[in-house]
């Protein structure tokens, strides 16, 4: 105490809510109105904090394909999906590769997320240092996957036809399997593997989508064209999707 | 850390070693001669300086950057980084382990408001500062940390004292940098100590491999620099502000919640400013307590779960509530789903990640915050607002009803809120105030009334036991020497970190640690109470040591505080004594922290008594 206090605690200046243990308020905790006698408002709000009306069910979640552009240095996959696997989002695939831009790669995410999820995840991966930008693909963006399948090889040629009708490519037969590669969009491989699954599928290996922007719009955001386009005379490009 | 018996490679008796022309197995091999160190100590201009290992660029970087102190364990990996620090400007403060290192360059930074910058040595010295990087991490700290790490021919190798930094640490990090080149190293530590300050603040770690460290650095280091793309647009977007603003004079009962955001972003003038020209209310989150003078008429104090009646009644009834700097985090919301139910929100934050992250934002509007304040402010008109007469008669009633006093009884233990009070009484408006976590830590936050910013230094986030004393050091080591300097700690937060105490001597630090003792780790004892039957679980604390005489061995001043008679004096002379002083305050074994808002509840079912909960 700067005055040196007093010995009895009542009089002291410190405690200036220092109340007497003879009072009205409770011998532990606080005094005050308890928490029913107190008016509470019934708006709620949903588990993302959106006010809503009580009844309302619990939000959709949507698939989305998202796109980064990022600096090819070691670390930045793993930054990409520690982050995912972190914050919980629920991720389909991932996928990466280099682009013309000398030192650029592109990670191709599809995840299964509620609208907020999604926002949540494209906002937390463009925090990362490494990422350039970040984009989500419009539902008419151009994506395809690659799948490797090896079958059974009792039955080679009605392999070879389920095979050409999928447009895909034997890559090794064998008297005992036969090993296919199919690309398309993720419906296509999904309805190839249905097909081949009538001789037996041994083993399956998929690359996860990779997706681009149609047209002139770029992938992410302020994305330049890459080193290799050059410079264009606008007329001898037309965009059909325009 | 524990040294090998050579400290050149981690102790690897290999015969490839001879052909590795980076090992360094002495100072002789690896440094230069006396002469050059003396010569180098002379020159005083940092950015003229010549780099010659990286090592000496990693301390250029350090210089340039305005660093004066750093915080850190010496250790065979990091040995050329200190080698690099003789004759340097910045001070090193040896600290007892590197967990105090991290807190105390965490604190550094707080009371500073630059980055802090704490060292380690590889294995077991960097993951002893992982608590205090993610505790950095937790409340948007700026911390540099680098580290030593094995020769980079042996990463991988599982080699003595490797652990793989960058990978434990990617996560709570804001980024972080694997050294690889010793000309670029003292760039990499520069931009690492820019991007910690650059927009939301956060912690950033250099590993350095000491091939890299001994390595030649031709090129002279300059200022530290951020990658461009991190730095945010200071300004909102109009169409942003507009909205907000308008939101704001269309309110009846607005409230201004002003987070940790606000003080890490040197807001707090443009802060205060809004809220008295507008007439609006304000609580605070914890990390946001000093952003609005608690004495102050308009101020309801902090909200969420130990946060005061009045405040959490005020979140529950506003229309609009104006949040800044702050994460929406669940000790501040309860559950999110019953917080501020009649409120229109409008988020204030320089990360738009942070924008309806836990709740929903109506009006987002991203930028630094005293820039967006002044924009929101510029944009308000105010003409027709509502009259806001009732609703500030109603938070000044709820101000009467829900007072935060305590009853004091002469013939029973002393309460701990008496303890708070009477140091705060004694000690000036400008004091410094560090916690360890616990109920002393809400204790203090509760009844210490803080006014000013960056005078209450915590573990918000992480809730990090142990805090308090390295936080007390760092808090100290930042601050003007005629401010005080007071831990609060509890007896099993201080024992977690008590070493530390010899560095306060050493340093003849004047810092003053309460430990407010209840023999209990006390929140848990009081959430055994509340929810488990009253079962205590390893909570009892009866076996911990005399704290007053533990801390004269250490050479410190040690008190004792058993009743109210001895209150007085021993705040006086413990706050005198020039130098760390220990005060072991035997509190009311069974005082518990109210009100509570239990874990998701709603922020107006606050309980006042445990019979409540």
């Amino acid at each position: 105490m700067a005055d040196g206090g007093s010995a009895h605690p009542a009089e002291d200046p410190a405690a200036e809510r220092a109340r007497p243990a003879d009072g009205d308020a409770p011998a532990t905790g606080l005094a005050g109105p308890r928490p029913d006698e107190r008016p509470h408002p019934t708006g709620r709000r949903d588990e993302h904090g959106v006010r809503k009306e009580p009844d309302s069910g619990t939000e959709p979640t949507r698939r989305a394909t998202i796109s980064a552009l990022v600096e090819d240095e070691p670390g930045v996959l793993a930054r990409s999906a520690g982050l995912f696997r972190r914050r919980q989002f629920n991720i389909e695939s991932l996928t990466v590769g280099p682009t013309t831009v000398e030192g650029h790669s592109r990670i191709t995410l599809v995840v299964e997320e509620t609208e907020a999820g999604i926002e949540q995840a494209k906002k937390q991966l463009a925090k990362l240092t490494p990422v350039i930008a970040v984009g989500e693909l419009s539902g008419d963006a151009v994506a395809a996957e690659l799948v490797l399948l090896k079958v059974r090889g009792q039955e080679p040629d009605k392999v070879h036809a389920i095979t050409s009708m999928y447009d895909g490519q034997t890559l090794d037969a064998g008297p005992r399997t036969i090993t296919v590669q199919i690309t398309g969009d993720e419906n296509q491989i999904d309805d190839a593997i249905d097909a081949f699954d009538q001789f037996g599928i041994i083993e399956i290996a998929r690359t996860g989508q990779t997706a681009l922007e149609r047209g002139d719009s770029p992938t992410t955001p302020g994305e330049e064209p890459g080193h290799s386009a050059g410079e264009t005379d606008d007329d001898e490009f037309t965009n059909y999707d325009d | 850390m524990s040294e090998p018996a050579t400290p050149d490679t981690g102790g690897r008796d290999d015969a490839d070693d001879a052909d590795d022309p980076d090992e360094g197995a002495d100072a002789s091999t690896a440094g230069r001669t006396d002469d050059e160190r003396a010569e180098r100590a002379a020159r005083t201009d940092a950015a003229s300086r010549e780099p010659g290992t990286g090592a000496d660029a990693v301390v250029s970087a350090l210089e340039a950057a305005g660093v004066d102190t750093a915080f850190g364990v010496q250790g065979g990996a990091i040995m050329p980084v200190y080698d690099a620090l003789v004759g340097s400007s910045v001070h090193h403060v040896t600290m007892a382990h590197e967990q105090g290192a991290a807190h105390a360059a965490d604190a550094y930074g707080v009371v500073r408001g630059d980055p802090g910058v704490c060292m380690a040595t590889s294995g077991p010295g960097a993951t002893n500062l992982v608590t205090g990087i993610a505790d950095a991490s937790m409340d948007s700290d700026a911390v540099l940390a680098l580290t030593g790490q094995v020769p980079s021919a042996m990463v991988g190798s599982d080699a003595f004292q490797e652990t793989d930094t960058v990978g434990v640490t990617a996560p709570i990090t804001k980024h972080n940098y694997f050294a690889s080149d010793s000309d670029a190293v003292g760039s990499t530590v520069g931009e690492a100590f820019a991007l910690a300050k650059t927009g939301r603040p956060g912690p950033t770690l250099v590993d350095l491999p000491k091939d890299v460290s001994f390595g030649d650095a031709e090129t002279p280091v300059g200022e530290p620099t951020p990658p461009e793309r991190t730095v945010p647009d200071p300004a909102a977007d109009e169409e942003q502000v507009e909205a907000a603003a308008r939101a704001i004079e269309e309110a009846e009962r607005p409230l201004c919640l002003f987070g940790g955001g606000v003080i890490k972003g040197d807001a707090t003038e443009e802060a205060r400013a809004f809220a008295r020209a507008h007439e609006i209310p304000v609580v605070t989150t914890m990390p946001g307590i000093g952003s609005f003078p608690e004495d102050d008429d308009l101020c309801l104090s902090w909200a969420g779960m130990h946060g005061t009646g009045y405040a959490n009644m005020a979140i529950t009834h506003t229309d609009c509530l104006i949040g800044v700097g702050t994460r929406f985090d669940d000790r501040l919301t309860g559950g999110v789903d019953t917080f501020a139910p009649e409120a229109e929100v409008v988020h204030v934050d320089i990360d738009p990640a942070e924008i309806s992250k836990n709740v929903h934002a109506d009006y987002p509007v991203v930028g630094d915050a005293g820039t967006v304040i002044e924009q929101i402010d510029a944009e308000i008109r105010g003409a027709d607002a509502p009259d806001t007469t009732e609703w500030r008669e109603q938070y000044d009633e709820w101000r009467e009803r829900y007072p935060m006093d305590y009853a004091v009884d002469p013939d029973e233990p002393v309460t701990p809120e008496f303890v708070v009070e009477a140091f705060d009484a004694a000690t000036g408006d400008d004091a410094y105030v560090a916690t360890g976590v616990g109920q002393h830590q809400m204790w203090a936050a509760q009844y210490w009334t803080f006014r000013e910013p960056r005078t209450f230094v915590s573990s918000h986030g992480l809730g990090a036991m142990g805090y308090g004393l390295p936080a007390a050091i760092g808090a100290r080591i930042a601050a003007e020497d005629d401010r005080e300097v007071v831990a609060f700690e509890g007896d099993g937060s201080f024992l977690m970190t008590i070493q530390e105490l010899s560095v306060a001597v050493r340093e003849t630090l004047d810092i003053t640690v309460v430990v407010l003792n209840n023999e209990y780790i006390g929140m848990v004892r009081q959430w055994q109470d509340a929810f488990f039957e009253g079962r205590h679980m390893a909570s009892e604390y009866d076996w911990m040591p005399e704290f007053d005489t533990l801390a004269e061995a250490f050479g410190a001043k040690g008190f004792r505080i058993d009743d109210y008679d001895d209150v007085a004096e021993t705040v006086e002379e413990a706050l005198a004594y020039d130098g760390p002083s220990v005060v072991d305050a035997h509190i009311d074994p069974e005082a518990n922290v109210y009100p509570m808002v239990a874990s998701g509840a709603a922020n107006g079912r606050f309980a006042l008594a445990e019979d409540q909960l």
